[in-house]
C-alpha cells in the first residue's frame, strides 16, 4: 500500500530534475544570485556602515535583526512548548526501560576528564560569541556550545548534578532575559529617536561614533541570543531525557 | 556522451549539487510518507531540511571566491582604513572615528561569496532543531499515551478507542443533549485500557489507575461542579474516568472505589 | 580538479548515509548515522565557503540534534519494525 506513495514522490523528482537543467552552472560568477544588487550592497557596504569584518554576522544581527529576534523567540517558544507538553505527565517507570537499564556509578575516568574539559569549553563558548564579528561564530554557535557544556556535565554524572547548577526555573528566566535584552536594545534605539533596532542612534548614550555604536550593539544583541539558546538547549535535553520528571534520565 | 552540451554532461558534471539535492529531497519525503516508525519519520524530516539548506548554500558559491569575511586589505579595522582616517584628518575634517573604511569597488566584490543565503540558512538550521525538539516531545507523549510509536499499531488503537467511545452511554447522552453533532474529541486516557497486545496487564493497570487518579484530582481541583457544565473539559475527564476504568475492572476487580460505582453500567454496556 | 573530486565523493557519500540512516532497524544506530550525515554536510559546506553555516550545523545538527534524539529513544523501544 505504501508503494503507491512512490509515484508522486518520483513525479516530483522528475519535475525538479527538469527544473535543475535550467539552473546556472554551479559556481558561476555571472549567475543571477551572485549578481543580485542586494548581495552586492551587503558586500560593499558592511565595512562602511558597521565596521564589522564578518559580513554574515553583520547582516544577521544588524541589517536583518528583526528576523533574528523572532528566530530567538521561536527557540524560546519551542522550549516552553516542550515544557508544557511533558511536564507532569511522567507517571511511573515504563516497562520498556527495564530491559537495559543498569544502575551505574559515574565512571572515574569520565568524570575527571569532563571536570577538566568543561571550563575550557565554556571559555571557548564565550570566545566564539564575542569573536563572532571577525571570525565565523556569533550568538547561536556560542550559545549552543555553552548549552552543550551543561549537557556534558549531565551525561558524565547524572542529571541532578547539572540541575543543581542550572535548574529549570533559572533556565527559563535566563531565556526570557535573553529576549528582553534583544528587544530592549531595539526599544532603546527607538526611545533615542531612531527606528526600532536602528543601532546607530545608540551613539547618544555611548561615547563612540555611529558605526561603532552599531558594532557594539551587535555584540549586545548576540549576547541576548546566546542566553536564550543556551538555556533552551539544556532545558530541551533535560525534559526529553526524563519525560518531564527530571529524575533519572540518561 | 560526455561532450559539452549533452544532457549527461549538463546534468551530472556541472550541476551535480542540484541533482544530489533532489535525490536527498526525495529520500526525505518518501521516508516521511512511508515509514511506520515515528522516529524514522523525524529522521526523514531532518534529511529533508538539510537537503534544502544544501540547495541554498550551493546557490551562493562563486568560482575563485573566498569566504564572506573581509580580507586584510579591505578590513575595516586594518591599516588601510587607518591610513584613510589620517588622510581625511590632514585635509581638515575632524571625525570621531578612528578608522575610515571605504566602499568596495565592483571587481573587489567578486572575490567574496554571496553572504545572503548563509544568513537565511543560519535561521533555518536553528528553527529546524527547535522543531525537532518539539516533535520528539510529541513522540514521547504519544508513547506515554498509547504505548507504541509504530504507525500501524497506533491506527488500530485509535480506531478501537473511537469505536469504544461511540458505544458508551455517556457519548450517547451527549449526542442527544447537543444540538450540533460535533463530537470528535476523544478522551485522553481511554486508549490505555485497550492495550492487551503483547504486554502484561498488571503494570498497565497500576499506571492506568494513577493516571485516572491524576485526572480526577485535577478535575476536582479546577472545578467542583461536574456534570451539567457541558463544556469540553469536565465531561471529557469524567468520561475518561469511565473509559479508563471500564475494561480493567474485569481483570482486577478491586482497584478503586470510584470505579465500583460505574461497574454495573459498564457490564451492561459490554 | 582535486576539489571537485572531493566534492563529488562527499555528495555521493551523503546519499549513502541518508539511505543507511533510514534502513537500519536499531533506532540508536539510526541516530548515530544521522550524526554522520550532519557532519558530512558540515564538511561540504565548509569546503563551499559557507563557514558560518558549517559551524552552526556542526554544533546544532551533529551535536544537539543527535544527543536529543538519543535521549528520546532512551525512553522508547529501541527496535523499530521497519
Amino acid at each position: 500500500m505504501k508503494w503507491i506513495s512512490l509515484i508522486p514522490v518520483v513525479g516530483v523528482g522528475v519535475l525538479l530534475l527538469f527544473a535543475a537543467q535550467d539552473f546556472p552552472e554551479w559556481g558561476d560568477p555571472q549567475s543571477p544570485a551572485s549578481q543580485s544588487p542586494v548581495a552586492s550592497h551587503f558586500i560593499n557596504n558592511t565595512g562602511v556602515d558597521t565596521e564589522v569584518p564578518n559580513m554574515v554576522t553583520a547582516v544577521l544581527a544588524d541589517y536583518r535583526g528583526f528576523d533574528t529576534m523572532f528566530e530567538t523567540v521561536v527557540v524560546f517558544i519551542a522550549g516552553i512548548a516542550v515544557l508544557a507538553i511533558l511536564k507532569g505527565s511522567g507517571g511511573r517507570r515504563r516497562g520498556t526501560r527495564r530491559a537495559y537499564e543498569v544502575e551505574a556509578e559515574p565512571d572515574i575516568i569520565v568524570t575527571h576528564t569532563v571536570r577538566l574539559m568543561v571550563p575550557v569549553i565554556q571559555i571557548f563558548a564565550f570566545y566564539v560569541l564575542a569573536h563572532g564579528h571577525v571570525s565565523p561564530g556569533g550568538g547561536f554557535q556560542g550559545g549552543v556550545v555553552m548549552g552543550a557544556s551543561f549537557i556534558l556535565v549531565a551525561l558524565a554524572w547524572d542529571l541532578d548534578h547539572a540541575l543543581v547548577r542550572m535548574s529549570l526555573p533559572r533556565c527559563m528566566a535566563i531565556a526570557a532575559a535573553g529576549i528582553i535584552i534583544y528587544a530592549g536594545i531595539g526599544f532603546l534605539s527607538m526611545f533615542l529617536g531612531g527606528e526600532f533596532l536602528d543601532y546607530a542612534e545608540l551613539e547618544k548614550v555611548l561615547p563612540v561614533s555611529r558605526e561603532m555604536a552599531r558594532y557594539h550593539a551587535m555584540l549586545g544583541v548576540e549576547i541576548g541570543v546566546g542566553f536564550t539558546v543556551t538555556s533552551i538547549m539544556f532545558a530541551l535535553y533535560a525534559n526529553l531525557s526524563t519525560e518531564g520528571r527530571l529524575k533519572g534520565g540518561l | 556522451m560526455f561532450e559539452d552540451g549533452a544532457i549527461i554532461n549538463e546534468l551530472l558534471i556541472e550541476r551535480l549539487n542540484y541533482i544530489i539535492y533532489v535525490v536527498l529531497l526525495l529520500i526525505g519525503l518518501h521516508a516521511m510518507i512511508s515509514k511506520q516508525n515515528l522516529i524514522k519519520k523525524l529522521i526523514g524530516m531532518s534529511i529533508f531540511q538539510t537537503a534544502i539548506i544544501l540547495f541554498y548554500v550551493s546557490i551562493a558559491v562563486k568560482d575563485n571566491a573566498t569566504i564572506p569575511i573581509y580580507k586584510t586589505e579591505h578590513d575595516p579595522h586594518g591599516d588601510a582604513a587607518k591610513a584613510a582616517v589620517l588622510d581625511s584628518n590632514r585635509s581638515g575634517e575632524e571625525t570621531k572615528a578612528f578608522y575610515a573604511p571605504v566602499m568596495l569597488k565592483p571587481e573587489e566584490t567578486q572575490q567574496y561569496s554571496n553572504p545572503l543565503p548563509h544568513v537565511l540558512m543560519l535561521t533555518a538550521i536553528v528553527v529546524g532543531v527547535a522543531t525537532l525538539g518539539l516533535a520528539l516531545a510529541l513522540c514521547l507523549r504519544i508513547q506515554q499515551g498509547y504505548g507504541t510509536v509504530e504507525e500501524d499499531e497506533l491506527l488500530v488503537k485509535i480506531e478501537r478507542s473511537d469505536a469504544r467511545y461511540s458505544q458508551s452511554p455517556l457519548a450517547k447522552a451527549k449526542n442527544r443533549r447537543r444540538t450540533q453533532s460535533r463530537n470528535t474529541r476523544k478522551p485522553r486516557t481511554s486508549v490505555k485500557s485497550t492495550k492487551s497486545i503483547g504486554k502484561s496487564a498488571k503494570p498497565l493497570e497500576s499506571r492506568d489507575s494513577t493516571k485516572t487518579k491524576k485526572t480526577t484530582s485535577k478535575s476536582n481541583l479546577s472545578q467542583p461542579k461536574k456534570k451539567p457544565a457541558s463544556t469540553s473539559r469536565k465531561p471529557r475527564s469524567s468520561s475518561s474516568k469511565v473509559e479508563g476504568s471500564k475494561p480493567t475492572t474485569p481483570k482486577a476487580p478491586a482497584k478503586k472505589a470510584s470505579e465500583k460505582t460505574r461497574a454495573p453500567k459498564k457490564k451492561g454496556a459490554e | 580538479m582535486g576539489l571537485e573530486l572531493f566534492n563529488t565523493f562527499i555528495l555521493l557519500l551523503l546519499v549513502v548515509t541518508a539511505l543507511a540512516a533510514l534502513r537500519v532497524r536499531d533506532l540508536i544506530t539510526a541516530a548515530a548515522v544521522l550524526g554522520v550525515y550532519s557532519f558530512l554536510m558540515c564538511l561540504l559546506w565548509a569546503e563551499m565557503g559557507a563557514v558560518d553555516v558549517a559551524f552552526t550545523e556542526a554544533t546544532v545538527g551533529a551535536g544537539i540534534s543527535t544527543v536529543v534524539l538519543v535521549a528520546t529513544i532512551f525512553n522508547l523501544k529501541r527496535k523499530s519494525n521497519d
